[in-house]
């Protein structure tokens, strides 16, 4: 288990509270995209991909429609790619007819730094060229190094950078849960 | 030249004896000597040898002047307690005529360091077509009794068969490359379960053990006697063995590095384990070990064989085929027969002095350490336990398979008919 | 960690499942209208060839390529290595140049092993197979061929080959497809069988992970895989067999042989094919041999191998034996 769970994490949401939220954004969606026809969803592993599933059966609730969603990896295009020993590869699953001239939202868990949607930008860019992209997320926590904002925004979570916000989805990690911990100290030389 | 005296040591791993050296020859051999004026060496705790006899050993010189010469050579010969070398006949040009072996023999006497004794070749260019002029050798100025195509086999079994009537009529001996060449043909390893993991070319063991079966049969046919240089496996053991106890008259040779080292180390495509006879198994060296001590193999030769620096540093394939082996030679036989408990030094003073120029007809060398013999003899410590160097080597070349690991003894001293040439670790 | 690809029995199960895994989502990326990805932009890969092999340089380079490197193609014939200069002066040079990785192919065995630890270069070092000893991307690209069509794209993902047959035919004497296949499908949990004339067996394959027959008509009706080796025609002077014809009718591969195997089981060959000689046009041409996937398949292993090697700031690949050594 990740040490930065344990100790004294507090959830912030809870199941019942992402459901809600991911039907608010769901119909901010429908609202904003007039009618979401030419929506694609594509999450960002890993929990990123679950929600949007989860964005996609809702959408496909209000408007009837099936609504193309996908997974977008981009591991390979990590600003700190050469910082780390190599990851291994997640899914990149583009829903069949494409991304060219659609309206694409991005989907993933926190938006903190915005490094990683900026990674996603450029994987896009090697996919198609969407009409648009927007941006959806579960929780933003602020401390943006990027010029980068959220479209669609579960829940702002004001936070310091001593605190940690975990994101657990039943697909994954068996509950639903938005956890805000303290970071845990490192020790002399570990930094 | 003046008297040294010799204080304490143990003559042939003995009782500590005092060694009286007058001029070239040895003087006296007691307990409590005194003599005026004499330089005395401490040898409390070492071991007094017979300057010891390498009957195999590349000097290089004429033609490889890059890797040795007959100066380097000696120098390292000394520096291992050796007092006698015999320098193999595979240079440039080969020593198939009296004027190369009797350029060698010259380069020998002015090192100064230990005698050299050159080996003839069997066949012209060591090509075993067409038998080089022996009688010239023999006649010539160095007196030539070994002949060796070594390096290459005599493969041919009527030349060999004339070559080892031939040298009958002036007491020569051939020594046979035991090497079948058509089942050797690109090999680069033995062969077993390492070759084929590397997949290196395999050189099996039943190519040197044919040629040894058939040559102890010829020399058995014609009532000749053969030497067979550096033996490496259990099945050459076996076939000496054999033809002992029929009374041919056969001699054995095996190496320092065949005591010791197996083709496993291979595994590390290092050059420095690239060797001809290859590496082989366990199996094999402990079969090695115990004919050496049982005196099925008779005596231990270094194959010292120099290579410079880039035949070595380079793959596998393209490495030259050889090891230096005259400065870590008594330490190596020390480690794997000595402390071993499989020989005593007596034992080891018969198979890398005695027995070796006898076989050389030496003159001179390999004599018992007593009154009115000459002064040949090697002062070994036994207790010194060190990391090998081949910094401090005196042969130009470096390819030591032995590089940084711990090995027993140090030879200290080595005498050459009375005259210091190695002195405290340190060459005169 | 492990810097270098050397030999596939250095690759734990782990590590060749996170290469096959790995190939499996660089395989997506052909499927792309952009076949690129920026994993190895900045670095520098040479493919340093010894020996003519147009077909695995163009892998690797097609795989280079694709993960944005800066590809230089080093051919040793008609260089300066041909007027004599040895393999460390060549190294030398390319490390003066700051290549990150060298590809080799080498006529002898050990040579990229020698390359890798020797000091020469810092480099990393992919072995693109070294004389008869290995040719580990040629075995991760069968066992990936296999994964695919033994256990499924998806399904695969994780797995291993636990339980399957695969039977090798030909001159294994010779062949580091053969060491590194005998390697790699022993450490994913398959079974292999040798199938080959006794001349054609390296002494000491009694201690290699694996069966050897030499009868493959016995072997046929059990094997998931058959592997069919090249037989080089230079062979044919050095007396391993009596002539050609005898070699292809006791262990050439036609379409009654195939006949004899599992209705699922599917025929490889690391190629170039002799056709008539270890396998007849029927059986090379028919849907179970997978020759062309393979050649496919080679880009994405390739690709994974270069990723997981080249692309962070260390290894992602645990290393084993080859440091032990």
């Amino acid at each position: 288990m990740d040490s930065q769970d344990s100790g004294v994490a507090r959830p912030v949401l809870e199941g019942p509270d992402i459901a809600r939220v991911l039907t608010r954004i769901a119909h901010e969606i429908v609202e904003r995209a007039k009618g979401a026809e030419d929506v694609v969803l594509l999450g960002i592993p890993t929990r990123g991909v679950f929600l949007g599933q989860r964005l996609a059966a809702k959408l496909e609730e209000i408007t009837g429609r099936k609504i193309p969603v996908g997974s977008l990896d981009i591991t390979m295009y990590r600003d700190d790619l050469r910082m780390h020993p190599p990851r291994a590869l997640a899914r990149t699953d583009i829903p069949g007819d494409g991304i060219d001239g659609r309206l694409v939202v991005l989907v993933d868990d926190v938006l903190f730094s915005g490094r990683t949607i900026r990674a996603a930008l450029d994987a896009l860019n090697d996919i198609g060229r969407p009409r648009a992209v927007q941006l959806a997320v579960l929780v933003d926590r602020g401390h943006r190094e990027l010029p980068i904002r959220a479209d669609y925004v579960g829940k702002n979570l004001p936070t310091s950078l001593r605190e940690t916000v975990k994101v657990q989805l039943a697909e994954e990690d068996g509950r639903d849960a938005v956890l805000l911990g303290a970071k845990p100290t490192a020790p002399a030389g570990e930094r | 030249m003046s008297k040294i005296l010799i204080r304490g040591a143990k003559v042939l791993g003995g009782e500590p004896q005092d060694v009286l050296i007058d001029g070239s020859e040895i003087a006296e051999v007691g307990q409590g000597l005194s003599a005026e004026g004499a330089v005395v060496v401490e040898a409390e705790g070492k071991v007094l040898l017979p300057g010891l006899v390498d009957l195999h050993t590349h000097l290089r010189e004429p033609g490889r002047e890059d890797s040795e010469t007959v100066l380097t050579g000696t120098r390292a010969a000394a520096s291992g307690g050796f007092t006698s070398v015999f320098a193999m006949a595979n240079t440039f040009p080969v020593a198939d005529t009296a004027g190369v072996v009797e350029q060698v023999w010259r380069l020998g006497k002015e090192s100064g360091y230990c005698d050299v004794q050159p080996i003839g070749a069997v066949t012209v260019g060591l090509e075993g077509k067409k038998l080089a002029e022996l009688g010239a050798m023999h006649e010539s100025a160095a007196g030539v009794t070994v002949f060796s195509d070594d390096g290459k086999c005599v493969d041919d079994a009527v030349i060999m068969r004339r070559a080892l009537e031939y040298v009958k009529a002036f007491g020569g001996v051939v020594a046979q490359h035991a090497q079948e060449p058509r089942l050797t043909e690109g090999a680069q390893m033995n062969e077993g379960i390492v070759s084929a993991e590397l997949g290196l070319g395999g050189w099996p063991a039943v190519a040197e053990e044919s040629i040894i079966a058939r040559d102890v049969l010829l020399a058995e046919h014609v009532g000749s006697r053969v030497h067979i240089c550096h033996l490496s496996t259990a099945g050459s053991v076996e076939i000496v063995r054999w033809a002992k106890s029929r009374g041919i008259d056969v001699t054995a040779e095996v190496t320092p590095h065949h005591l010791l080292l197996t083709d496993e180390l291979v595994r590390t495509y290092n050059p420095v384990y690239k060797v001809n006879p290859p590496l082989r198994t366990e199996r094999d060296v402990m079969a090695l070990r115990e004919a050496l001590a049982d005196g099925t193999i008779d005596i231990v030769a270094t194959d010292h064989a120099p290579h410079p620096h880039e035949d070595k540093d380079c793959e596998w394939g393209a490495a030259a085929m050889g090891m230096v082996g005259l400065e870590t030679a008594l330490s190596v036989v020390q480690h794997t027969m000595v402390d071993t408990g499989l020989l005593t030094w007596a034992g080891v003073a018969e198979r890398m002095s005695l027995t070796p120029a006898r076989i050389g007809q030496a003159a001179g060398h390999g004599r018992p350490v007593s009154a009115g013999e000459p002064a040949n003899l090697t002062l070994v410590d036994p207790a010194y336990r060190g990391p090998v160097d081949p910094a401090g080597f005196a042969s130009r070349s470096r390819n030591t398979p032995y590089e940084g690991r711990e090995l027993p003894g140090r030879v200290t001293h080595t005498w050459l008919r009375g005259r210091a040439t190695l002195v405290d670790g340190k060459l005169q | 960690m492990m810097r270098h690809l050397i030999s596939a029995a250095d690759l734990t199960r782990d590590d060749a499942v996170l290469i096959l895994d790995t190939a499996e989502e660089m395989a997506r990326v052909a499927d792309r209208p952009i076949k690129k990805l920026p994993a190895l932009r900045g670095r520098t890969v040479v493919n340093l060839f010894f020996e003519d092999s147009t077909r695995t340089r163009i892998s690797f380079e097609a795989a280079e390529k694709r993960l944005s490197a800066d590809v230089i193609n080093f051919a040793a014939k008609g260089s300066s290595v041909s007027k004599g200069e040895s393999l460390k002066d060549t190294a030398q040079t390319l490390e003066a140049m700051g290549v990150d990785a060298v590809v080799i192919r080498h006529g002898a065995s050990g040579a990229p092993y020698r390359l890798a630890t020797s000091g020469w270069i810092d480099a990393t070092v992919i072995n693109a197979g070294d004389g008869t000893h290995q040719h580990p991307t040629q075995a991760l690209l069968d066992a990936f061929t296999m994964r695919r069509r033994l256990v499924g794209r998806d399904t695969g993902l994780g797995q291993d080959l636990e339980g399957k047959r695969v039977t090798v035919v030909g001159d294994i004497l010779h062949s580091r497809v053969a060491r590194s296949n005998v390697d790699l499908l022993h450490t994913l949990g398959a079974e292999v069988t040798l199938v080959a004339p006794p001349t054609l067996v390296p002494v000491g394959v009694e201690h290699w992970p694996c069966e050897v027959s030499y009868d493959l008509d016995r072997v046929l009706p059990k094997s998931d895989a058959v592997m069919m080796l090249r037989v080089q025609r230079e062979r044919m002077n050095a007396a391993f067999f009596p002539t050609e014809r005898e070699y292809s009718r006791r262990y050439g591969l036609d379409g009654d042989r195939m006949a004899k195997m599992p209705e699922h089981a599917i025929v490889m060959h690391p190629g170039p094919m002799v056709r008539g000689m270890e396998i007849t046009a029927e059986v090379a041409d028919s849907d179970r041999c997978t020759v062309v996937e393979q050649v496919a398949n080679g880009v994405s292993i390739r690709m994974a191998v270069l990723y997981l090697l080249l692309g962070g700031n260390e290894p992602a690949v645990t290393h084993s034996r080859t440091e032990e050594k």
